[in-house]
Protein backbone atom coordinates (compact mmCIF):
# COMPACT_ATOMS: atom_id res chain seq x y z
CA UNK A 1 0.00 0.00 0.00
CA UNK A 2 1.15 3.54 -0.92
CA UNK A 3 2.13 5.60 1.84
CA UNK A 4 -0.23 8.81 2.45
CA UNK A 5 0.93 12.04 2.74
CA UNK A 6 0.02 13.08 6.30
CA UNK A 7 -0.09 16.95 7.21
CA UNK A 8 -0.60 18.82 10.00
CA UNK A 9 -2.05 22.01 10.05
CA UNK A 10 -2.84 24.41 12.78
CA UNK A 11 -2.60 28.51 13.53
CA UNK A 12 -0.35 29.15 16.28
CA UNK A 13 -0.10 32.14 18.26
CA UNK A 14 -2.99 34.73 18.92
CA UNK A 15 -4.65 35.41 16.01
CA UNK A 16 -7.90 34.16 14.90
CA UNK A 17 -8.10 34.30 10.93
CA UNK A 18 -8.17 30.79 10.26
CA UNK A 19 -10.00 30.83 6.40
CA UNK A 20 -6.35 30.52 4.88
CA UNK A 21 -5.99 27.66 6.97
CA UNK A 22 -8.84 26.42 5.92
CA UNK A 23 -8.38 26.45 1.85
CA UNK A 24 -5.33 24.74 1.70
CA UNK A 25 -6.52 22.07 4.47
CA UNK A 26 -9.42 21.29 1.58
CA UNK A 27 -6.82 21.92 -1.16
CA UNK A 28 -4.63 18.81 0.93
CA UNK A 29 -7.59 16.69 1.31
CA UNK A 30 -8.83 16.77 -2.56
CA UNK A 31 -4.78 16.17 -3.63
CA UNK A 32 -5.58 13.00 -1.36
CA UNK A 33 -3.54 13.64 1.61
CA UNK A 34 -4.86 13.25 5.32
CA UNK A 35 -4.60 16.54 7.12
CA UNK A 36 -4.95 17.03 10.64
CA UNK A 37 -6.65 20.16 11.75
CA UNK A 38 -6.04 21.18 15.34
CA UNK A 39 -7.41 24.49 15.22
CA UNK A 40 -6.26 27.76 16.55
CA UNK A 41 -4.39 29.12 19.47
CA UNK A 42 -1.66 26.19 19.32
CA UNK A 43 1.55 27.02 21.10
CA UNK A 44 4.81 25.45 19.49
CA UNK A 45 4.44 23.23 21.84
CA UNK A 46 1.67 21.55 21.46
CA UNK A 47 2.30 21.84 17.97
CA UNK A 48 4.80 19.66 18.26
CA UNK A 49 3.46 16.90 20.24
CA UNK A 50 0.40 16.55 18.46
CA UNK A 51 2.76 16.29 15.13
CA UNK A 52 4.47 13.75 16.68
CA UNK A 53 1.53 11.95 18.07
CA UNK A 54 0.15 11.82 14.07
CA UNK A 55 3.16 10.77 12.94
CA UNK A 56 2.85 13.31 10.35
CA UNK A 57 5.41 13.95 7.48
CA UNK A 58 4.89 17.61 7.53
CA UNK A 59 3.99 20.58 9.93
CA UNK A 60 2.16 23.73 8.05
CA UNK A 61 1.16 26.87 10.01
CA UNK A 62 -0.68 29.68 9.25
CA UNK A 63 0.51 32.92 10.79
CA UNK A 64 -1.28 36.68 10.12
CA UNK A 65 -0.37 38.46 13.22
CA UNK A 66 3.12 39.52 12.19
CA UNK A 67 4.62 37.45 15.01
CA UNK A 68 6.15 34.75 12.66
CA UNK A 69 9.75 35.89 13.30
CA UNK A 70 8.62 34.25 16.82
CA UNK A 71 6.82 31.44 16.07
CA UNK A 72 8.75 29.82 13.33
CA UNK A 73 11.99 29.77 15.02
CA UNK A 74 10.15 29.23 18.37
CA UNK A 75 8.61 25.35 16.45
CA UNK A 76 12.00 24.75 14.90
CA UNK A 77 13.53 24.57 18.37
CA UNK A 78 11.07 22.01 19.61
CA UNK A 79 11.45 20.30 16.87
CA UNK A 80 15.02 19.65 17.37
CA UNK A 81 14.70 19.37 21.02
CA UNK A 82 12.14 16.65 20.92
CA UNK A 83 14.25 14.99 17.91
CA UNK A 84 11.72 15.37 15.48
CA UNK A 85 13.33 17.89 13.24
CA UNK A 86 12.77 15.22 9.92
CA UNK A 87 9.53 16.80 10.16
CA UNK A 88 9.18 19.71 7.15
CA UNK A 89 8.35 22.77 8.77
CA UNK A 90 6.29 25.20 6.25
CA UNK A 91 3.82 27.75 6.64
CA UNK A 92 2.12 30.73 4.76
CA UNK A 93 0.94 34.41 6.06
CA UNK A 94 1.52 38.15 5.54
CA UNK A 95 5.48 37.36 5.54
CA UNK A 96 7.88 40.64 3.68
CA UNK A 97 10.48 38.66 1.64
CA UNK A 98 13.34 39.70 3.51
CA UNK A 99 11.48 38.01 6.40
CA UNK A 100 10.95 34.86 4.18
CA UNK A 101 14.47 34.58 3.02
CA UNK A 102 15.41 34.47 6.49
CA UNK A 103 13.16 32.32 7.96
CA UNK A 104 13.95 29.62 5.08
CA UNK A 105 17.43 29.93 5.86
CA UNK A 106 16.83 29.07 9.48
CA UNK A 107 15.06 25.76 8.56
CA UNK A 108 11.28 26.45 7.25
CA UNK A 109 11.29 24.42 4.60
CA UNK A 110 8.52 27.23 2.34
CA UNK A 111 7.03 30.04 3.22
CA UNK A 112 4.08 31.11 1.10
CA UNK A 113 2.64 34.35 1.08
CA UNK A 114 -0.77 35.62 0.05
CA UNK A 115 -1.66 34.91 -3.66
CA UNK A 116 0.34 31.44 -3.75
CA UNK A 117 -1.84 29.03 -6.08
CA UNK A 118 -2.70 25.70 -3.62
CA UNK A 119 -1.14 23.72 -6.37
CA UNK A 120 1.95 24.88 -5.20
CA UNK A 121 1.78 23.81 -1.59
CA UNK A 122 0.46 20.26 -3.21
CA UNK A 123 3.93 20.08 -5.78
CA UNK A 124 6.15 21.32 -2.45
CA UNK A 125 4.67 18.78 -0.52
CA UNK A 126 4.85 15.76 -3.10
CA UNK A 127 8.27 17.30 -3.96
CA UNK A 128 9.33 16.96 -0.26
CA UNK A 129 8.07 13.63 0.18
CA UNK A 130 10.14 12.03 -2.44
CA UNK A 131 13.50 13.29 -1.58
CA UNK A 132 12.06 11.89 2.40
CA UNK A 133 14.25 8.66 2.98
CA UNK A 134 13.44 6.39 5.94
CA UNK A 135 16.09 4.18 6.53
CA UNK A 136 14.83 3.08 9.78
CA UNK A 137 14.85 -0.82 11.16
CA UNK A 138 11.00 -1.23 12.57
CA UNK A 139 11.87 -4.63 13.99
CA UNK B 1 18.42 0.22 17.88
CA UNK B 2 15.09 -0.52 16.02
CA UNK B 3 11.73 0.92 16.12
CA UNK B 4 10.62 -1.57 17.80
CA UNK B 5 12.67 -1.54 20.95
CA UNK B 6 12.21 1.92 21.19
CA UNK B 7 8.48 1.31 21.33
CA UNK B 8 9.35 -1.62 24.39
CA UNK B 9 10.92 1.16 26.30
CA UNK B 10 8.35 3.44 26.09
CA UNK B 11 8.91 6.09 23.63
CA UNK B 12 5.82 7.49 22.16
CA UNK B 13 7.54 8.69 18.88
CA UNK B 14 8.54 5.21 18.15
CA UNK B 15 4.69 4.15 18.94
CA UNK B 16 3.41 6.94 16.84
CA UNK B 17 5.87 5.27 13.68
CA UNK B 18 4.73 1.82 14.75
CA UNK B 19 1.08 2.23 14.36
CA UNK B 20 1.24 4.28 10.98
CA UNK B 21 3.78 1.13 9.90
CA UNK B 22 0.59 -0.91 10.90
CA UNK B 23 -2.45 1.37 9.00
CA UNK B 24 0.07 2.13 5.88
CA UNK B 25 0.66 -2.02 5.97
CA UNK B 26 3.70 -1.98 5.21
CA UNK B 27 6.31 -5.02 4.34
CA UNK B 28 6.27 -7.18 7.34
CA UNK B 29 3.59 -5.61 9.35
CA UNK B 30 1.51 -8.94 9.95
CA UNK B 31 4.87 -10.02 11.65
CA UNK B 32 5.03 -6.71 13.75
CA UNK B 33 1.63 -7.32 14.83
CA UNK B 34 2.13 -10.91 15.70
CA UNK B 35 4.94 -9.69 18.28
CA UNK B 36 2.61 -7.02 19.48
CA UNK B 37 -0.32 -9.27 20.12
CA UNK B 38 1.60 -11.62 22.41
CA UNK B 39 1.88 -8.54 24.62
CA UNK B 40 -1.79 -7.62 24.79
CA UNK B 41 -4.77 -8.08 26.27
CA UNK B 42 -4.87 -5.80 29.26
CA UNK B 43 -6.72 -2.62 28.54
CA UNK B 44 -9.77 -1.89 29.31
CA UNK B 45 -11.46 -0.84 25.69
CA UNK B 46 -13.98 1.98 25.54
CA UNK B 47 -16.13 3.03 22.21
CA UNK B 48 -17.75 5.81 21.93
CA UNK B 49 -19.93 6.25 19.03
CA UNK B 50 -22.98 7.88 17.55
CA UNK B 51 -24.32 10.36 14.85
CA UNK B 52 -22.60 12.97 13.37
CA UNK B 53 -22.48 16.16 15.92
CA UNK B 54 -24.04 14.25 19.07
CA UNK B 55 -20.57 15.75 20.62
CA UNK B 56 -18.07 12.42 20.77
CA UNK B 57 -15.20 14.18 20.99
CA UNK B 58 -16.16 16.49 23.57
CA UNK B 59 -17.56 14.07 25.50
CA UNK B 60 -14.15 11.86 24.72
CA UNK B 61 -12.70 14.99 25.76
CA UNK B 62 -14.00 15.43 29.22
CA UNK B 63 -13.44 12.04 29.97
CA UNK B 64 -10.17 12.24 29.51
CA UNK B 65 -10.02 14.70 31.98
CA UNK B 66 -11.47 12.20 34.41
CA UNK B 67 -9.46 9.98 33.99
CA UNK B 68 -6.13 12.46 34.29
CA UNK B 69 -7.44 12.28 37.58
CA UNK B 70 -6.78 8.83 38.09
CA UNK B 71 -3.53 8.90 36.74
CA UNK B 72 -5.00 6.50 34.09
CA UNK B 73 -2.20 5.98 31.08
CA UNK B 74 -5.05 6.41 28.25
CA UNK B 75 -4.54 5.99 24.26
CA UNK B 76 -7.12 7.34 21.98
CA UNK B 77 -7.86 6.85 18.54
CA UNK B 78 -10.65 9.21 16.66
CA UNK B 79 -11.71 8.28 13.20
CA UNK B 80 -12.68 10.08 10.46
CA UNK B 81 -13.97 9.72 7.02
CA UNK B 82 -11.39 8.96 4.14
CA UNK B 83 -12.60 10.51 0.67
CA UNK B 84 -13.60 7.74 -1.35
CA UNK B 85 -13.29 9.66 -4.48
CA UNK B 86 -9.60 10.95 -3.68
CA UNK B 87 -8.50 8.98 -0.84
CA UNK B 88 -8.18 12.04 1.15
CA UNK B 89 -9.83 13.20 4.18
CA UNK B 90 -9.74 16.13 7.25
CA UNK B 91 -9.25 14.89 10.57
CA UNK B 92 -10.88 17.38 12.68
CA UNK B 93 -11.19 15.54 16.43
CA UNK B 94 -8.05 17.15 17.60
CA UNK B 95 -10.04 20.65 17.37
CA UNK B 96 -12.19 19.38 19.97
CA UNK B 97 -9.17 18.16 22.47
CA UNK B 98 -7.48 20.16 25.52
CA UNK B 99 -4.01 20.10 25.60
CA UNK B 100 -2.33 16.58 26.46
CA UNK B 101 1.25 16.83 26.11
CA UNK B 102 3.17 14.13 24.66
CA UNK B 103 5.06 13.28 28.16
CA UNK B 104 1.92 13.03 29.79
CA UNK B 105 -0.31 10.31 30.35
CA UNK B 106 -2.76 10.84 27.22
CA UNK B 107 -1.75 9.49 23.79
CA UNK B 108 -3.98 11.10 20.86
CA UNK B 109 -4.22 9.50 17.28
CA UNK B 110 -6.58 10.33 14.20
CA UNK B 111 -6.97 8.10 11.58
CA UNK B 112 -8.64 8.30 8.17
CA UNK B 113 -11.29 5.51 7.51
CA UNK B 114 -9.16 4.35 4.15
CA UNK B 115 -12.36 2.61 2.52
CA UNK B 116 -13.45 0.92 5.31
CA UNK B 117 -17.34 1.53 6.31
CA UNK B 118 -18.44 -0.17 9.46
CA UNK B 119 -17.65 3.25 11.72
CA UNK B 120 -13.72 2.24 12.24
CA UNK B 121 -10.96 2.53 9.81
CA UNK B 122 -9.14 -0.10 7.75
CA UNK B 123 -6.34 -0.82 10.55
CA UNK B 124 -8.23 0.59 13.32
CA UNK B 125 -8.20 -3.24 15.53
CA UNK B 126 -4.77 -3.32 14.56
CA UNK B 127 -3.18 -0.23 16.05
CA UNK B 128 -5.93 -1.35 19.04
CA UNK B 129 -3.20 -4.49 19.45
CA UNK B 130 0.06 -1.36 19.44
CA UNK B 131 -1.96 0.91 22.00
CA UNK B 132 -2.47 -2.83 23.91
CA UNK B 133 0.81 -3.90 24.02
CA UNK B 134 2.41 0.13 24.23
CA UNK B 135 1.22 -0.47 27.98
CA UNK B 136 -2.26 2.24 27.80
CA UNK B 137 -4.54 0.78 31.10
CA UNK B 138 -7.57 2.17 28.86
CA UNK B 139 -7.98 2.35 25.01
CA UNK B 140 -10.64 4.75 23.63
CA UNK B 141 -12.28 4.27 20.20
CA UNK B 142 -13.99 7.29 18.95
CA UNK B 143 -15.91 6.17 15.41
CA UNK B 144 -16.87 8.03 12.71
CA UNK B 145 -19.82 10.02 12.98
CA UNK B 146 -22.86 6.87 12.32
CA UNK B 147 -26.01 6.07 10.77
CA UNK B 148 -27.80 3.22 12.33
CA UNK B 149 -25.92 0.11 11.14
CA UNK B 150 -22.05 0.98 10.87
CA UNK B 151 -21.46 -1.09 14.06
CA UNK B 152 -17.77 -2.25 13.74
CA UNK B 153 -17.21 -0.80 17.10
CA UNK B 154 -18.42 -3.39 19.06
CA UNK B 155 -15.46 -5.74 17.58
CA UNK B 156 -13.08 -3.33 18.79
CA UNK B 157 -13.72 -2.45 22.60
CA UNK B 158 -15.19 -3.82 25.85
CA UNK B 159 -17.71 -1.54 26.38
CA UNK B 160 -19.50 0.68 23.94
CA UNK B 161 -21.45 4.50 24.85
CA UNK B 162 -23.78 5.76 22.16
CA UNK B 163 -23.99 9.21 22.34
CA UNK B 164 -27.07 10.59 21.41
CA UNK B 165 -28.62 14.49 21.58
CA UNK B 166 -32.28 15.73 21.85
CA UNK B 167 -33.13 15.82 18.97
CA UNK B 168 -32.23 11.97 17.48
CA UNK B 169 -35.55 11.17 16.85
CA UNK B 170 -38.82 9.67 18.58
CA UNK B 171 -40.06 7.33 20.81
CA UNK B 172 -40.16 4.60 17.50
CA UNK B 173 -36.36 5.39 16.39
CA UNK B 174 -35.28 4.39 20.03
CA UNK B 175 -36.76 1.21 19.34
CA UNK B 176 -35.07 0.52 15.84
CA UNK B 177 -32.39 -2.27 15.58
CA UNK B 178 -28.25 -1.22 14.56
CA UNK B 179 -27.03 1.71 16.93
CA UNK B 180 -29.92 1.35 19.46
CA UNK B 181 -28.91 -2.49 19.83
CA UNK B 182 -24.98 -2.03 20.81
CA UNK B 183 -24.97 0.77 23.74
CA UNK B 184 -23.40 -0.77 26.93
CA UNK B 185 -24.46 2.83 27.83
CA UNK B 186 -26.61 5.33 26.25
CA UNK B 187 -25.73 9.40 27.09
CA UNK B 188 -27.55 11.88 25.38
CA UNK B 189 -25.28 14.70 25.18
CA UNK B 190 -26.44 18.42 25.31
CA UNK B 191 -29.17 17.86 27.21
CA UNK B 192 -29.55 21.42 28.35
CA UNK B 193 -31.23 21.90 25.24
CA UNK B 194 -35.26 21.61 25.54
CA UNK B 195 -37.06 18.32 25.32
CA UNK B 196 -33.91 16.70 25.98
CA UNK B 197 -36.06 14.99 28.60
CA UNK B 198 -38.55 12.94 26.26
CA UNK B 199 -35.45 11.36 24.74
CA UNK B 200 -34.22 10.56 28.13
CA UNK B 201 -37.70 8.62 29.10
CA UNK B 202 -38.10 7.18 25.31
CA UNK B 203 -34.98 5.60 25.74
CA UNK B 204 -35.61 4.30 29.07
CA UNK B 205 -38.85 2.89 27.71
CA UNK B 206 -37.48 1.40 25.08
CA UNK B 207 -34.83 -0.57 27.20
CA UNK B 208 -37.92 -1.77 29.59
CA UNK B 209 -38.98 -3.73 26.24
CA UNK B 210 -36.10 -6.27 26.48
CA UNK B 211 -36.53 -8.91 28.10
CA UNK B 212 -34.17 -9.59 30.87
CA UNK B 213 -32.99 -11.90 34.14
CA UNK B 214 -29.92 -11.48 36.37
CA UNK B 215 -26.81 -11.78 34.04
CA UNK B 216 -28.93 -8.96 31.87
CA UNK B 217 -26.29 -5.28 32.23
CA UNK B 218 -29.27 -2.73 32.80
CA UNK B 219 -28.30 0.12 30.03
CA UNK B 220 -28.38 3.22 31.79
CA UNK B 221 -29.45 6.16 29.73
CA UNK B 222 -27.13 9.49 31.11
CA UNK B 223 -28.07 12.88 30.09
CA UNK B 224 -24.37 14.96 29.51
CA UNK B 225 -23.68 18.49 28.51
CA UNK B 226 -20.13 17.76 27.86
CA UNK B 227 -18.66 21.21 26.60
CA UNK B 228 -19.53 22.15 30.79
CA UNK B 229 -18.26 18.37 32.06
CA UNK B 230 -21.96 18.26 33.55
CA UNK B 231 -22.44 14.19 34.75
CA UNK B 232 -19.11 13.24 33.35
CA UNK B 233 -18.79 11.48 36.98
CA UNK B 234 -21.86 9.73 36.30
CA UNK B 235 -20.86 8.52 32.67
CA UNK B 236 -17.50 7.53 34.17
CA UNK B 237 -18.78 5.43 37.19
CA UNK B 238 -21.33 3.60 34.20
CA UNK B 239 -18.74 2.56 32.05
CA UNK B 240 -16.30 1.15 34.49
CA UNK B 241 -19.85 -0.81 36.22
CA UNK B 242 -20.51 -2.41 33.36
CA UNK B 243 -16.90 -3.61 32.82
CA UNK B 244 -17.31 -4.54 36.40
CA UNK B 245 -20.27 -6.37 35.60
CA UNK B 246 -19.41 -8.00 32.52
CA UNK B 247 -16.41 -9.63 34.24
CA UNK B 248 -17.77 -10.95 37.36
CA UNK B 249 -20.64 -12.95 34.91
CA UNK B 250 -17.97 -13.96 32.21
CA UNK B 251 -19.63 -12.12 29.59
CA UNK B 252 -16.32 -10.00 29.31
CA UNK B 253 -14.59 -13.41 28.33
CA UNK B 254 -16.72 -14.43 25.83
CA UNK B 255 -16.91 -11.60 24.36
CA UNK B 256 -13.40 -11.20 23.77
CA UNK B 257 -13.37 -14.73 22.60
CA UNK B 258 -15.97 -13.78 20.24
CA UNK B 259 -13.21 -10.90 18.69
CA UNK B 260 -10.66 -13.22 18.52
CA UNK B 261 -12.84 -15.40 16.38
CA UNK B 262 -14.25 -12.24 14.41
CA UNK B 263 -10.64 -11.46 14.12
CA UNK B 264 -9.18 -14.13 12.15
CA UNK B 265 -11.81 -14.34 9.30
CA UNK B 266 -11.65 -10.78 9.07
CA UNK B 267 -7.78 -11.86 8.51
CA UNK B 268 -8.58 -14.57 6.20
CA UNK B 269 -11.22 -12.42 4.38
CA UNK B 270 -8.76 -9.88 3.44
CA UNK B 271 -6.26 -12.07 2.08
CA UNK B 272 -8.36 -14.22 0.53
CA UNK B 273 -9.92 -10.74 -1.25
CA UNK B 274 -6.41 -9.70 -2.09
CA UNK B 275 -5.68 -12.67 -3.71
CA UNK B 276 -8.37 -13.89 -6.06
CA UNK B 277 -10.15 -10.92 -6.33
CA UNK B 278 -7.93 -7.68 -6.61
CA UNK B 279 -6.08 -10.25 -9.01
CA UNK B 280 -9.24 -11.00 -10.84
CA UNK B 281 -8.18 -9.29 -14.04
CA UNK B 282 -4.65 -10.76 -14.03
CA UNK B 283 -6.03 -14.52 -13.47
CA UNK B 284 -9.04 -14.02 -16.29
CA UNK B 285 -9.77 -11.47 -19.14
CA UNK B 286 -12.64 -9.58 -17.55
CA UNK B 287 -13.29 -7.45 -20.99
CA UNK B 288 -13.73 -10.45 -22.87
CA UNK B 289 -16.21 -11.68 -20.46
CA UNK B 290 -17.97 -8.94 -19.98
CA UNK B 291 -18.49 -8.39 -23.45
CA UNK B 292 -19.96 -11.75 -23.76
CA UNK B 293 -22.19 -10.87 -20.86
CA UNK B 294 -23.32 -7.92 -22.74
CA UNK B 295 -23.81 -9.99 -25.76
CA UNK B 296 -26.36 -12.07 -24.15
CA UNK B 297 -24.07 -15.43 -24.21
CA UNK B 298 -24.12 -15.63 -20.33
CA UNK B 299 -24.58 -13.98 -17.68
CA UNK B 300 -22.99 -12.55 -14.05
CA UNK B 301 -24.20 -15.41 -11.82
CA UNK B 302 -23.11 -17.94 -14.37
CA UNK B 303 -19.16 -15.96 -14.58
CA UNK B 304 -19.54 -15.99 -10.74
CA UNK B 305 -20.04 -19.97 -10.27
CA UNK B 306 -17.35 -20.89 -13.18
CA UNK B 307 -14.69 -18.21 -11.37
CA UNK B 308 -15.24 -19.96 -7.99
CA UNK B 309 -14.86 -23.36 -8.93
CA UNK B 310 -12.04 -22.56 -10.91
CA UNK B 311 -10.51 -20.65 -7.64
CA UNK B 312 -11.92 -23.52 -5.46
CA UNK B 313 -9.57 -25.87 -7.62
CA UNK B 314 -6.63 -23.69 -7.59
Amino acid sequence: MDKKIRVLLAKPGLDGHDRGIKVIAAALRDAGMEVIYTGLRQTPQMIVDAAIQEDVDAIGVSILSGAHMTLFPAILDVLKEKNASDIILFGGGIIPDDDKAELEKMGVAKVFTPGAPTEEAISFLRDAMKSKKSDENIM
Amino acid sequence: MTVLENFYKGDKRALSKIISYIEDRREGYRELLGKLYSKSGNAIRIGVTGPPGAGKSTLVNALLHRFLKEKKKVGVIAVDPSSPFTGGALLGDRVRMNEFPLDGDIYFRSMATRGASGGLAASTNNVLVALDAFGFDVTIVETVGVGQVELDIIDACDSVVVALVPDSGDAVQTMKAGLMEIADVFVVNKADRPNSDRIVTDLRTALEFKAHDENTWMIPVIPTVAVEKKNIEELYNKIFEHIAFIKANKQYEAHRRLQIEKKIIAILRSRFEKEFVSNLSEIVNLDNIIEEISLGNTNPYTVGKELYEKFHKL
